[in-house]
């Protein structure tokens, strides 16, 4: 089970925060989520958005472990 | 070196006093407050989303950069988070150096990276609705400058 984080814009697409995907890699779990939500699934994927794996940015395919936390994160903007 | 967000809002003034306080070698300080904007009523609230623990370490990371190349004797970085009405401050930002051009840059610099690649998710609500916000070009053009 990975927990997975959504912020910003990508939480009101999906209408949730946060839950546990069954989901060995970061591609099986785009596909599962993409499979329960096709705006969310091409969301994921969009322009801009970054995965952090248990606090660290990655990119590409990266194996996920029981309690590895997935945060998907869009476009940045603070001050 | 403080790097650190609030919940509630905070007095840029106390945070300065408490920055220049106990200095004999810095010569400058130089500070940056980003107030949120009413936007002649478009704007009745700020939103401001961060990932806790992750944000914090991102800062921290750009501020060690900072520090290094500006020379900095020290820095501090405020951050709000959650509802932020107009005209309450967003962020704050001191940077303290020997000389005032080294605490200028630095303060220049770290908000031209807060605006565009710190961990934060910004939404806009008002009486039309509500909607994200994300980095301008003209963002992108201000962090390009330091690249």
């Amino acid at each position: 089970m990975a927990r997975v984080l959504l912020f910003g814009p990508l939480r009101d697409l999906a209408g949730w925060r946060e839950r546990d995907v069954d989901a060995a890699s970061i591609s099986a779990l785009r596909a599962l989520l993409a499979g329960e939500d096709a705006d969310l699934g091409v969301a994921l994927s969009g322009k801009g958005v970054q995965i952090a794996v248990d606090q660290a940015i990655v990119r590409g395919e990266v194996a996920l472990s029981a309690g590895s936390e997935v945060a998907f994160l869009p476009p940045m903007s603070g001050g | 070196m403080i790097v650190r967000l609030a919940e509630t809002p905070f007095d840029p003034g106390a945070m300065l006093s408490a920055f220049t306080r106990d200095r004999s070698e810095t010569g400058a300080v130089a500070t940056f407050t980003g107030i949120a904007r009413a936007e002649q009523g478009a704007t009745t609230v700020l939103e401001l989303e961060a990932y806790p623990g992750f944000t914090e370490a991102e800062i921290g990371r750009i501020a060690d950069q900072a520090r290094e190349r500006f020379g900095l004797h020290d820095l501090a970085i405020l951050h709000r988070v959650g509802k932020i009405g107009p005209g309450e401050p967003i962020v704050f930002v001191a940077t303290a150096a020997g000389h005032r051009r080294a605490a200028f840059e630095a303060c220049d610099f770290l908000m031209d990276y807060l605006k565009s690649k710190a961990p934060f998710w910004k939404k806009e609500h008002g009486p039309d609705g509500e909607r994200w916000i994300e980095p301008t070009p003209q963002d992108h053009a201000d962090r390009e400058r330091w690249t």
